[in-house]
């Protein structure tokens, strides 16, 4: 018992450490087989960030250590948020009672530094990039807590190990009107939070249309290389808690559980990659719309099952 | 510490003798000629004073024994007692804290040698204030309470117009004026009602009436709109944002940080006097506390008066307590225990939470005001440079306002949510878990006020020239504002402590919810809590430490600011304060308001136009300002009475006593 604890623990760390830049490497070969191209190799973001923790730094003058904080708190606190989140079928390392609304906080400090990391550098379009930020993630905040009430109203658990992984195929059939609410509402926060389209364009080239993008146009070297590599851990964990949702299955066997996991999150990857190939990035006036559908959407779910 | 003063001296005497030294701390300075030492002494007095009344206090909350004093004083009000039970105790705390924190930074930002007019008068309130609030705490005669309920909000009057050449400031002190004398109005009805309920002026004691009383409800609606004036509860919140930003900082922080609290510990006490509260009471508090919370945030968001923002947010933090108060309450009501008990030591924790970083931050805005020359902040930006220690300290500030980890704003917040996630798995208050989506939506728009407020003040480069040289403020200054970040670093990473301290208090206000398997139990997930702190903050240092490592290897420039290209960018096409928050605004029009004045361009070569942005009041504006301009007109003719003549007015006086006693016979 103590011995499967422990290695369950080792490869839910080990992970969380190795497979995130994977799902962006997915997510852009998909929509390269889209547009017809062969597309970067799987393993191109690896290549990326190793590239990039290389590379000297140029810092603006202009700023000051809360410039270099940001880069940091965004991945500690990605990094602990991951810690608290089970993947698959297993328990995360670290569980207790009312973690998920820690869980909700943490992203709350390291976006509150990155934001004032964009705007130490006093550029316009950084400080456009967090006023976004902040206004965005505002709205899609009241959608997860939505989605946590009603799974720990299923679960009767107030821990996010005990309410994702209670998740399965026999509540999935007792109570699926509300989990397909839940699955919209959660896929839209999905996409918003880690600037996919259609809220935001990681790969545009006009920097007034960005949300995150821009905000660490200023990150050179080796901090960038951690800002992406934060970024793909905060796709990662948020993934894994959307995947719980929507493709509950477990086999019983820890093992195959953990196989089961990693390819449910690579099929994540997939549709990604799929829904930013077929859409456009919408109009910033349509975005804080589609999160408040999502927040009803979510709130729905709510009603029915507290009713 | 206070292990040593155990058996020398009675815990009760010694908190009473610090508070009457507090009051009495500006006295000496009203006398001297020459200014400095006055303010000097003053400061020396009041910390010393707190330093021997918070030991008293904490020994006085954990002995759970009351000790009760009685003063002589003649008046046919009936006996006049002073009580320090735990829950006073509790209060006490933040009043001694702040007020010498407050003291010691006045003698740096408000030097008597430059403000000759205004510092002894300054000073002697300042103390006269922070004294009647401590002896507010311990009164139980209605009447006693009543005159220094006054004492207390005439003294914050008299801080708050110190700088009354300035028109805006009489324009608030009359505001605050008229609020807190409304409120006082209540007041005397709640106490009348009281008596006429128990027979005498006492308060009565805890659990001993009935809320199913006639009286009793009105006696509630009394308390509830006399006390929460005071405390700020919308709709009564009219007066706060302009008192707060118009008073000196280091006033604006005892008022906003404890004066506040006063209103709030008035509803905690009458709260005690009944055991049987009905449901509609807790359900009322938890609706206007979380009313008070979203607008309160919202309307910070929108402002871009420093001082402002910080008041507005005042607004929201005691909805939030509130809203834990209303839980505990439905607790009550329910014979819910977890519910109580998670209510109340969420709302507790807050108030001393509260009271920690809301100081920090009106200081900080002392030191800031004194390094930019104004409150405007878009007119601020990169002080960050020129006062790094200031800018750091804020910024602890900044984030625990936020409620966000690893900071004591998430503690008290994070007990609110167990709150109200734990009626989930029963049938009944289930609709109570509907508030954490609200308070996380608080959450959200206290992260865009304090990212606006923090980043448009210190990142960036100056946007006026008036900002562009800023000093670091002194250790006078400075010293008050470590202290206070320290506190709340400590309740951040070691909440289980501040826990232990909330629950005497919890335990005195409903003795059935201190269960030991309760406090133990949350004591366990508070104690995880501090864990995954630590483990942040190590997480934190290991990927510094990575990264400096990566950044030895590389080679390291600086250059300016990449603008896309354009490298002609002047400091005022940053983005301000009002451009931060303005997607924000349009999101929330409707809660927000803004007074937006756009520029009419015609033609080809259009003129120079000027555009604005206000924040507007629209209670205050469109509902409070014409029903009383209404009043002035209807009461005109009381003009007449208002003469000025001194002895026409003791004529009034005798007129009015001889004539309520003729009734009497």
């Amino acid at each position: 018992m103590m011995n499967s604890t422990i290695t369950n623990c080792t490869i839910h760390i080990l992970l969380a450490l190795v497979m995130p830049p994977l799902l962006l490497g997915i997510i852009g070969k998909t929509k390269a087989k889209f547009a017809g191209r062969v597309g970067a190799p799987f393993l191109q973001p690896y290549h990326d960030i190793i590239r990039l923790l290389q590379k000297g730094s140029v810092f603006s003058t202009t700023t000051s250590w809360v410039f270099r904080a940001g880069p940091i708190v965004a991945l500690a606190t990605t990094a602990v948020a991951a810690l608290l989140v089970p993947f698959g079928a297993h328990h995360s390392p670290i569980s207790f009672n009312g973690d998920m609304i820690l869980y909700a906080y943490l992203f709350a400090l390291g976006r509150f530094f990155t934001m004032a990391a964009a705007l130490d550098t006093g550029s316009s379009f950084e400080g456009m990039g967090s006023a976004r930020e902040a206004t965005f993630s505002c709205l899609a905040e009241p959608t997860l807590f939505f989605a946590l009430i009603t799974l720990s109203r299923l679960s009767g658990s107030y821990s996010l190990s005990g309410m994702l992984v209670n998740i399965n195929l026999s509540v999935w059939i007792h109570t699926s009107a509300a989990l397909l609410l839940l699955v919209g509402g959660m896929f839209i926060v999905l996409l918003a939070e880690n600037c996919r389209i259609p809220f935001d364009d990681p790969n545009t080239h006009l920097e007034l249309t960005m949300i995150h993008e821009v905000m660490v146009l200023d990150h050179s070297g080796p901090a960038l290389g951690i800002i992406q590599y934060a970024a793909a851990l905060k796709l990662f964990v948020l993934g894994a808690f959307f995947v719980h949702l929507a493709l509950p299955y477990s086999t019983g066997n820890p093992l195959l559980d953990w196989g089961l996991f990693i390819i449910s999150m690579l099929e994540l990857a997939v549709v990604i990659g799929v829904v930013e190939s077929v859409m456009a990035r919408l109009r910033l006036i349509r975005i804080p719309q589609l999160l408040v559908a999502a927040t009803i959407l979510a709130a729905f779910s709510t009603l029915l099952v507290i009713r | 510490m206070y292990s040593a003063l155990q058996g020398v001296l009675d815990p009760a005497i010694v908190a009473l003798v610090a508070s009457l030294v507090i009051g009495c701390a500006g006295i000496p300075g009203l006398f001297l000629r020459k200014p400095g030492p006055g303010q000097i002494l003053a400061a020396v007095a009041n910390i010393l004073a707190a330093m021997a009344g918070i030991p008293a206090s904490l020994q006085l909350l954990f002995n759970k024994t009351t000790t009760t004093y009685l003063l002589q004083w003649n008046l046919p009000f009936g006996p006049c007692e002073l009580v320090i039970d735990p829950l006073s105790a509790f209060f006490l705390l933040p009043v001694f804290l702040v007020s010498a924190a407050g003291s010691l930074f006045a003698v740096g930002y408000w030097p008597a040698a430059e403000h000759r007019d205004t510092e002894r008068g300054l000073t002697f309130f300042y103390g006269l204030l922070a004294s009647s609030m401590a002896i507010l705490l311990m009164a139980r005669n209605g009447v006693f309470f009543i005159m220094v309920w006054e004492i207390m909000a005439l003294s914050a009057y008299f801080l708050l117009v110190t700088e009354h050449e300035r028109e805006e400031v009489r324009r608030a002190g009359i505001v605050y004026l008229i609020a807190t004398h409304t409120g006082t109005a209540a007041l005397f009805v709640y106490f009348s009602l009281l008596a006429a309920q128990t027979g005498s002026f006492m308060l009565p004691a805890s659990g001993s009436l009935s809320a199913l009383s006639p009286l009793a409800s009105l006696i509630a609606l009394a308390a509830f709109i006399g006390f929460g004036a005071k405390a700020g509860i919308m709709p009564l919140h009219v007066w706060l944002p302009s008192a707060h930003a118009n008073a000196p900082s280091h006033v604006s922080a005892v008022m906003s940080g404890v004066m506040l609290k006063m209103g709030l510990y008035g509803i905690f006490r009458t709260l005690t006097f009944f055991y049987d509260p009905p449901l509609l009471w807790g359900g009322v508090l938890t609706v206007a506390g979380i009313l008070s919370a979203l607008l309160g945030i919202a309307f910070a968001v929108a402002q871009r008066d420093l001082k402002r923002l910080l008041a507005c947010s005042s607004i929201e933090n005691i909805g939030i307590i509130t809203t834990g108060l209303g839980v505990a309450l439905l607790g009550v009501s329910s014979h819910n225990n977890v519910l109580m008990y998670l209510g109340m030591a969420g709302a507790l924790l807050h108030i001393l939470n509260h009271s920690f970083f809301k100081p920090l931050l009106f200081l900080g805005s002392g030191a800031i005001i004194h390094a930019a020359g104004t409150r405007e902040m878009n007119l601020m930006g990169g002080l960050g440079k020129g006062m790094p220690r200031t800018a750091l300290l804020f910024l602890v500030g900044s984030v625990a306002i936020c409620g966000i980890p690893p900071s004591n704003g998430f503690v008290s917040e994070f007990l609110l949510y167990l709150g109200f996630f734990s009626q989930l798995k029963a049938n009944s208050l289930v609709y109570l878990v509907c508030l954490a989506p609200v308070l996380a939506l608080v959450g959200g728009l206290a992260v865009i006020a304090f990212s606006k407020l923090y980043s448009s003040v210190f990142l960036g480069t100056p946007r006026s020239p008036g900002a562009a040289h800023p000093h670091e403020a002194g250790v006078a200054m400075l010293a008050p504002m470590a202290f206070f970040a320290l506190l709340c670093l400590l309740v951040g990473v070691a909440p289980q402590l501040a826990l232990r301290l909330v629950s005497p208090a919890v335990a005195s206000f409903y003795p059935q919810s201190a269960s030991s398997l309760l406090s133990s139990e949350y004591g366990d997930i508070l104690g995880r809590l501090s864990l995954l702190g630590v483990l942040l903050l190590t997480t934190a240092v290991v990927v510094t430490l990575f990264w400096r490592w990566r950044l030895g290897k590389g080679t390291v420039s600086s250059a300016s600011t990449w603008g896309c290209g354009y490298q002609r960018g002047t400091s005022r096409i940053q983005y301000g304060a009002t451009s931060f928050s303005e997607l924000a605004v349009s999101v929330f029009n409707g809660i927000m308001r803004q007074r937006i004045v756009r520029p009419t361009l015609t033609g080809l070569f259009p003129p120079v136009e000027r555009c604005s942005d206000v924040p507007t009041e629209t209670l205050l504006e469109r509902i409070f300002a014409p029903f009383f301009a209404l009043a002035g007109i209807l009461f005109g003719f009381l003009h007449r009475l208002q003469h000025g003549l001194m002895h026409i007015y003791m004529l009034y006086i005798f007129a009015t006593l001889f004539i309520l006693m003729l009734w009497a016979h």
